[in-house]
């Protein structure tokens, strides 16, 4: 090794950068579209109308959130993990997926659920404490959230595995090529699980695109208390391609995520994005981000902020007006109000049914606790 | 004496603190244990006064966590680990059962592993899935590990330092719902009230015996006190030493009761009622006036939090299990 490259390697990690030279950028904070020779062709087809819609859909995920927020404060979810600041990130890559592809998300990406056509009550369930889970995988191609850091990214390859041995790749049909992707954090990326995915994945060619949002922070740990090198470039040790993308940027994401869908639907997966982004709030209502981080550094997000940025690129072009500004802000009222309404609403299972879903097979020891747990509920009400 | 309400969590705190004070070789890994001082707050205060080499913020890797405690461990180290929550010690399973337990038996005693592994667990606490477990079990039936649960501030002082001292492996567990509790102890004193492995008859009785460890112990005092208002004497045991198990302490007061309620979060398929049960059976059955009742969790994933109330031993429930034994 040179001694440049050895000093490289010794450069810390910049706690948070500006996402440096490598990273794929067309909308500037400023609103400026940029052009870039790979990927102008990812979004040259989009028409004002596809562009006010992802305006709409990043003004409802915003609402969602902070509707989700509102509702843990107000004691009826018992934690919310926020994605405030993640929007972009996810609305992009949310719709660069077709319907047939599958996705894994963690426990943050409710504005992908969103964006794949899920009710955006579902995403509450899990916090509100009636249900572990809440909907099945299969309505939208959207996997259960996952809590455990890291575990989903072998599930997402293991599928890709069988959507390969199933011969769904490579054969120019667009409707029956399929794409997986896999979303995980910064703090993720240490975890033995993401590493043995990314051996698995480049070793059976999975159709795979792993997609990392790195919002910087890992509840307290700043990502350099996760890695020396930008995540990007981890891809490469792996054998497999890497880049960095605006995650502030939705047509970036949009164009970047969907060249590596294309790309593992072709055959020539896996991928790796790396999204960078931030998380604006804390890590989750439970968490006091004022114990460890500056809010200079949120200062200074806040002028990347991305929907502002489409918002303003929108008007520049005359693409929209106040009006449908307003209008969208009509909506998410109405959205918000009817969300809040569905989660205080949301039915809570009774005892018994804590039985139902352990196995598939009849199975005694079920049979005899519920049994049992009846008896017991019974006596009370004899009681009284 | 400097009697002081201590909360079980500041209590840990300030072991955390003397054990360090005491022995430079002592270092904390974990998650978020630095400048947050963990998300129960457990560190706080430690890394800012001993600094960022010995109070480590891991990377989000549990295996890596225990993993690398071996190697600090094999290098004179006394790691202590901070699983963030029950849910997330499997990632290091691994690491513990076969490697942290097995070390000492395969070098024929030449590698000791002082690791303690302090795991915050059990339920109550409205989280949602994989931060209400009670894993005690897997770790209890690994030979090569010790398994302790802590229950009240005093207790939760002492016995972190005396882990921290033990040349083997501890697993150590507190119980999340209780780390705000406050108890009464004198902070000065120099020496723990007793040993690490001893089971505590924390209140004694006549009528049953009641075991348990951890959250529910606090539970079964408060179902006691109900019992005695019914004209029910209740012994109450607080295990501590869930491996090895403080079983003669057990046997004692079966002996003397002839009864036994043993209460627990964790599912009942084997878990630590059984083991007790059977111990309990081989050397009191002629004293035995009735079958040793379980009491715990059902045999079932952790429930959503709105239904936790249902799975988990409340007074209600332990003290059907006290007319259960009553009614033979
Ligand atoms: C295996 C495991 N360890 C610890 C945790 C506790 N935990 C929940 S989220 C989190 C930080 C995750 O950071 P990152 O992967 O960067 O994702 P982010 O939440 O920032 O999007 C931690 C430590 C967990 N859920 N799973």
């Amino acid at each position: 090794m040179s001694d440049k490259v050895v000093a490289e390697l010794h450069e810390p990690t910049p706690a948070v950068g500006d996402g440096g030279p490598d990273m794929i950028q067309l909308l500037t904070p400023e609103g400026e579209r940029l052009s870039h020779p790979d990927y102008d062709k990812y979004v040259a087809d989009l028409t004002p109308e596809d562009l006010r819609s992802f305006y709409r859909d990043l003004v409802l995920i915003r609402r969602l959130d902070a509707e989700g927020y509102a509702l843990q404060r107000q004691g009826e979810l018992g934690l919310w993990p926020s994605l405030l600041g993640q929007e972009a990130a996810q609305v992009g890559s949310g719709r660069a997926l077709k319907p047939h592809d599958m996705c894994f998300p963690t426990y943050r990406e409710h504005g992908v659920g969103f964006v794949r056509g899920m009710d955006p009550q579902s995403s509450l369930q899990l916090f509100r404490g009636v249900s572990q889970g809440g909907w099945d995988p299969k309505d939208h191609n959207f996997h259960l959230y996952t809590i455990v850091i890291g575990a989903q990214t072998l599930h997402a390859t293991g599928y890709a595995m069988g959507v390969k041995m199933d011969g769904n790749v490579g054969t120019g049909d667009p409707d029956r090529d399929t794409a997986v992707i896999c979303y995980f954090g910064d703090g993720a990326s240490s975890q033995g699980d993401v590493n043995e995915a990314f051996v698995y994945a480049a070793s059976f060619d999975a159709p795979v695109v792993f997609f990392c949002q790195n919002n910087q922070w890992a509840i307290s740990e700043p990502v350099s208390k996760q890695t020396r090198i930008p995540l990007f470039q981890r891809a490469r040790g792996f054998g497999f391609p890497g880049m960095r993308v605006d995650g502030n940027d939705v047509l970036a994401t949009y164009a970047v995520t969907q060249h590596c869908l294309d790309e593992a639907r072709n055959g020539n997966g896996p991928l790796l994005i790396e999204a960078f982004t931030y998380r604006m709030g804390a890590h989750t209502t439970a968490d006091d981000p004022t114990k460890y981080r500056v809010s200079a550094e949120v200062e200074q997000w806040k002028f990347r902020d991305p929907i502002l940025r489409l918002k303003t690129y929108l008007s520049h072009e005359g693409w929209a007006d106040e009006a449908f500004f307003t209008r969208v802000d009509e909506e998410a009222d109405q959205f918000a109000a009817e969300l809040r309404h569905g989660c205080i609403t949301m039915d809570t299972m009774p005892g018994e049914t804590m039985w139902d879903h352990v196995y598939a097979e009849d199975h005694p020891v079920m049979e005899a606790e519920r049994a049992a747990f009846q008896a017991y509920q019974a006596s009370f009400e004899e009681a009284n | 004496m400097a009697l002081e309400k201590v909360t079980l969590g500041k209590s840990l705190t300030s072991g955390l603190r003397r054990a360090m004070e005491r022995d430079p070789k002592v270092v904390l890994i974990g998650e978020d244990i630095g400048k947050l001082g963990g998300v129960f707050r457990i560190t706080e205060g430690l890394q800012k006064d001993f600094g960022e080499a010995r109070v480590i913020d891991s990377p989000l890797a549990e295996s890596g966590i225990v993993g690398t405690a071996v190697g600090l461990a094999l290098r004179g180290y006394r790691p202590v680990c901070e699983i963030q929550f029950d849910g997330f010690v499997y990632p290091a399973f691994d690491q513990i059962v076969s490697q942290v337990a097995k070390l000492r038996a395969r070098s024929l005693g030449a590698v000791t592993m002082p690791i303690v592994i302090r795991i915050p667990f059990g339920g109550g606490i409205g989280s949602p899935e994989h931060h209400s477990e009670s894993p005690e079990a897997y770790f209890a039936h690994t030979a090569g590990l010790r398994v302790v649960a802590c229950s009240n501030p005093e207790d939760a002082h002492w016995m972190i330092q005396q882990a921290i001292e033990c040349d083997d492996p501890v697993i150590f567990f507190e119980p999340k719902r209780r780390y705000h509790d406050r108890g009464e102890y004198d902070t000065a004193a120099t020496e723990a009230p007793r040993g690490l492995f001893e089971a505590h008859i924390v209140r004694p009785g006549s009528d049953v015996t009641m075991v348990g460890y951890g959250p529910v112990v606090k539970t079964m005092l408060e179902s006691a006190a109900a019992a005695e208002a019914d004209g029910t004497s209740i012994e109450v045991i607080d295990l501590r030493s869930l491996s090895p198990l403080p079983i003669d302490t057990i046997v004692g007061s079966v002996r003397k009761t002839g009864r036994l309620v043993v209460v627990h979060e964790a599912s009942s398929f084997l878990g630590m009622a059984s083991e007790i049960s059977a111990q309990v059976t081989e050397q009191c059955f002629y004293d035995l006036e009735a079958p040793v009742i379980r009491v715990n969790g059902a045999n079932i994933p952790y429930p959503p939090s709105r239904m936790e109330e249902d799975f988990l031993p409340d007074l209600d429930r332990i003290l059907d299990g006290v007319d259960r034994a009553l009614a033979y």
